[in-house]
């Protein structure tokens, strides 16, 4: 608690200090006018209450409304809510880059360049300036250390279609997690459709969440998951869970998640302010250290106990591809694993 | 009919009449959306949607899944539920009490909080059962698989099984012991008389106990998504659920609502043909003494049983959801530093969506109670004293949400309130009629039976000495029917904070209800914070359950103590 609150004074000077201080002044006061920022995330949901909590510190008077689901689901709630003319959501942050692709398209999202993003390597950018990528992570296997010896554990993809594992895995969904779904559509990039086909031939779990694979393994329901974002599974591990973590050498897909301010933001000035919070170089340093994610701001540090993102094989997807795709990714996957 | 009587009913009329229409709209409005966009095409009416839902293989096992786990769900709730309720209402076995105060608590438990807590019990590698198991037995394989439809149709069938029970209870209490005691002296065993006499006497009621556990399942949402899913089958309501992913085919989830709803109907058909058949002169009748079957030395062995199968629905869950709100781990023993509060203080202090959750709920609650049991105070004295035309229509409206499952409700809903003239969506409103819609079989057939058991002769009194339809009902039937009103409440408030099947479609963040946020972070795992919740939920749904012993001063069940 003493760390947080320091961490939160520290955060409040700096926040004061991105943007010159008039400037900065009417912003805020206009943000304070509109009270809150209605944020829609798929951040795991102790990362995203933390980092709503942080910027309440940093600026009284605006509350962060946390709305934490899968990255579908997230989709689904802003297709439907305007649908029905509901204009209630801020900023949309979502691990599927498909989405953010289809919402521009559709006119829904405000172009706005959040500070200090100009550093930002070009993958982690919209070209027209309408999303960025808030943070990355990595699909990795892991497993149960309690359960499975290090020299019997999986070590590449193709490991976990070897039937010794049939029924001891789990996966999550990506009708669920925009995480999952990148995972998937880098996967059959590399061997097909044939890979998911075989692999469920090993009866695995379905969970929905991509941080959901890291409790059941940790709980030693399943010993391997065959899915995941790696940032969770660091967590989990610190908190002194019997988990560890592989990345395979094919490659590992990475997953970058956006952020983007809706066209029709109730709060606009709240939700750029916040936008620019969560971009800051602190708060991009909090989601590394604590979080164990990666993100595109290139003075951030991470730790020594997990592999820095230029040391990885990386499986990158177009988000233009995983629009397109995403229904035949969504239907193949139940089609295979039978929900 | 004497002027001052025409008089008064004229200006009470409309009030009746508003009831009644107001029932009209609340069922005929959804119903009628399903309906009409299941057959919707861009070029007139098609059966499109119909034809791709039943030729689609995954469909068509979805809803042969259905079938199965309805089916065996009502005949397992009859192997428990007909036995219990046979200990109870006829035999000596001790602790009679105890047995239906538990009998009731699994009755309104929520059931997706049981799936939840079995979970943690009986996951086939890290349920605590099947540890425990492995440890005794050894070896690999688990006890019980949760994850399957077996393990789907235990836990649906442990919290449906009530339905049963009181069902025979009520009936076995109704037959008077002469016609047994007959069959004993003209030489029958214990057994030929329960066979032959006991049994066929109570067949109704075991039939339509069966029903009504089949159209529990049925309906279910919460079981089924927490322990099919992972286990990679759907069911009708979880599938219905899934064609609101985007992009929405709310025209399929309309086509496949209809398998459901068509089933529901035709089975409350039949129950009530059963039940309406009066060729059981001898169920019912006031004659008769009803003599207890001493157990002797079974007595205490029995009461053992009863406990064991009671620690499946209660006792086991209700550990295990306490054990998991303390723990750092869930699947780890209670240790002293696996103790913690942590995941209390994240509840309440941290996780931003619980108080909004809690307020929500319980303002949906008392809202839709106060309603509804108005509405079904109104709607039940207009059908008991006949006071409109069409009033058996009104009484078989008042009944009929009982045949729309929560997610098709939902459906009908969503399409009715997302457009205009009535944009509810995204307010409490339309969780509120969802809940007043569903809730309302409940609360009118207690206030039904309530004023049935009032005389109108008392009204008369009060009409003749000058009182109005109106000013009668506030003076002297309502007095009379608070309690039966008071427990319509508590039906209603009970139904409506623990509803997940018609909330899981139609919320909005901003009006999240505990059921639905216990069902979002069971998707993302995080089980600390769920055990919290859930035990806030029972916290509410025991405190309202006492309550409504105080005011009856008898159970839920209906036996005064």
């Amino acid at each position: 608690m003493k760390t947080w609150s320091a961490l939160v004074g520290l955060l409040a000077l700096i926040a004061s200090a991105v943007v010159p201080a008039a400037a900065q002044d009417a912003r805020v006061e206009a943000a304070k006018k509109e009270g809150k920022v209605v944020w829609y995330t798929s951040l795991a949901l102790p990362t995203a209450e933390k980092i709503g909590k942080l910027f309440e510190a940093a600026y009284p008077g605006i509350k962060v409304e946390v709305h934490r689901t899968g990255s579908q689901r997230i989709l689904q709630r802003v297709m439907q809510e305007l649908q029905a003319n509901l204009k209630l959501v801020d900023v949309i942050h979502t691990s599927d880059a498909g989405h953010f692709v289809l919402l521009k398209e559709k006119k829904l999202l405000m172009k706005y360049t959040p500070a200090g993003v100009d550093a930002f390597p070009a993958g982690f950018k919209d070209k027209d300036g309408y999303y960025f990528t808030l943070r990355a992570t990595v699909n990795v296997i892991a497993y149960n250390t309690k359960l499975v010896p290090a020299a019997e554990a999986p070590k590449g993809w193709k490991d976990l279609l070897d039937p010794k594992w049939r029924g001891k895995m789990v996966t999550a969904h990506p009708g669920y997690s925009g995480v999952i779904a990148t995972h998937v559509l880098a996967l059959t990039q590399l061997y097909g459709w044939d890979y998911f086909k075989q692999l469920a031939q090993n009866k695995l779990m379905l969970v929905q969440s991509a941080v959901d694979p890291a409790g059941v393994v940790a709980s030693g329901e399943r010993q391997v998951a065959v899915d995941g974002g790696d940032y969770y599974y660091y967590q989990m591990k610190k908190k002194g869970n019997p988990i560890e973590v592989v990345y395979p050498k094919e490659g590992v897909p990475l997953v970058i998640s956006p952020t983007a301010i809706a066209s029709f933001a109730p709060h606009p000035n709240a939700a750029k302010l916040f936008t620019d919070f969560t971009f800051s170089r602190e708060l991009q340093q909090v989601m590394a250290d604590s979080e164990g994610l990666y993100t595109g701001h290139p003075e951030v540090k991470y730790p020594s106990d997990k592999p820095k993102l230029s040391d990885l094989k990386l499986l990158t997807v177009d988000p233009e591809e995983l629009e397109k795709r995403n229904e035949e990714i969504k239907s193949k996957f139940v089609e295979f694993f039978g929900a | 009919m004497s002027l001052a009587r025409l008089r008064g009913l004229d200006r009470s009329l409309p009030v009746w009449v508003a009831a009644a229409l107001a029932l009209v709209v609340l069922m005929a409005l959804p119903i009628g959306w399903i309906a009409s966009l299941s057959v919707g095409g861009d070029a007139g009416p098609t059966f499109a949607h119909y034809r791709r839902v039943f030729a689609d293989p995954a469909l068509q096992k979805a809803l042969w899944n259905t079938i199965v786990l309805a089916f065996w769900v009502g005949l397992a709730s009859i192997a428990i539920g007909a036995p219990l309720a046979w200990l109870t209402a006829r035999t000596d076995v001790p602790g009679r009490g105890l047995i239906r105060g538990l009998v009731m608590a699994s009755f309104v438990t929520p059931p997706f909080l049981g799936a939840f807590a079995w979970v943690m019990l009986a996951g086939p590698n890290a349920g605590l059962v099947n540890k425990l198991w492995r440890s005794v037995a050894g070896g690999d394989e688990p006890l019980f698989n949760i994850f399957s439809m077996s393990g789907l149709v235990f836990v649906v069938t442990i919290y449906t099984f009530p339905y049963v029970y009181i069902m025979i209870a009520n009936t076995l209490a109704l037959i008077a012991s002469d016609l047994e005691e007959a069959a004993s002296i003209l030489g029958a065993g214990r057994l030929t008389v329960a066979r032959t006499v006991t049994l066929p006497m109570a067949a109704p009621a075991l039939v339509s106990g069966f029903i009504l556990s089949v159209l529990q399942a049925l309906a279910l949402f919460g079981s089924p998504a927490i322990l099919s899913l992972p286990a990679g089958f759907h069911t009708i309501t979880t599938q219905i659920w899934t064609f609101f992913q985007f992009p929405p085919k709310t025209e399929m989830a309309a086509a496949f609502s209809m398998p459901l709803l068509l089933a529901t109907a035709l089975l409350l058909l039949v129950q009530k043909r059963l039940l309406g058949r009066r060729g059981y002169a001898a169920v019912g009748g006031k004659g008769g003494q009803r003599r207890t079957i001493p157990l002797g030395r079974w007595r205490w062995p029995a009461l053992a049983a009863v406990l064991a199968v009671m620690a499946c629905p209660i006792f086991l869950p209700y550990a295990v959801l306490t054990k998991a709100a303390l723990s750092r781990a869930w699947a780890q023993p209670l240790s002293w530093d696996n103790l913690t509060l942590a995941n209390f203080s994240f509840t309440f202090f941290e996780y931003s969506a619980t108080q909004a959750a809690i307020l929500n709920t319980l303002e949906l609650g008392v809202m839709t109670a106060c309603v509804g049991a108005g509405l079904v105070v109104l709607l039940s004295y207009v059908t008991s004293r006949r006071l409109v035309i069409g009033h058996q229509l009104v009484a078989f409206l008042a009944l009929a949400p009982v045949v729309i499952p929560g997610v098709v409700l939902a459906v009908g809903l969503f399409i009715a309130y997302t457009r205009p003239p009535l944009l509810l969506y995204g307010t409490l409103w339309i969780l509120f009629i969802a809940y007043l819609t569903k809730e309302m079989p409940v609360g009118y057939a207690q206030t039904d039976a309530t004023f049935k058991a009032i005389p109108a002769d008392l009204e008369d009194a009060g009409r003749i000495l000058g009182g109005g339809r109106l000013r009668v009902l506030r003076d002297i039937t309502a007095p009379l029917a608070r309690s039966g009103v008071i427990a319509a409440w508590c039906f209603i408030f009970i139904g409506v904070i623990r509803e997940l099947s018609a909330s899981i479609i139609l919320f909005t963040p901003a009006t999240k209800v505990m059921s639905v946020v216990i069902f979002d972070l069971k998707e993302e795992g995080q089980f600390g914070a769920i055990a919290v919740l859930g035990l806030v939920m029972l916290a509410m749904t025991f405190a309202t359950v006492a309550l409504v012993q105080r005011v009856l001063g008898r159970d839920f069940l209906g036996a005064r103590e």
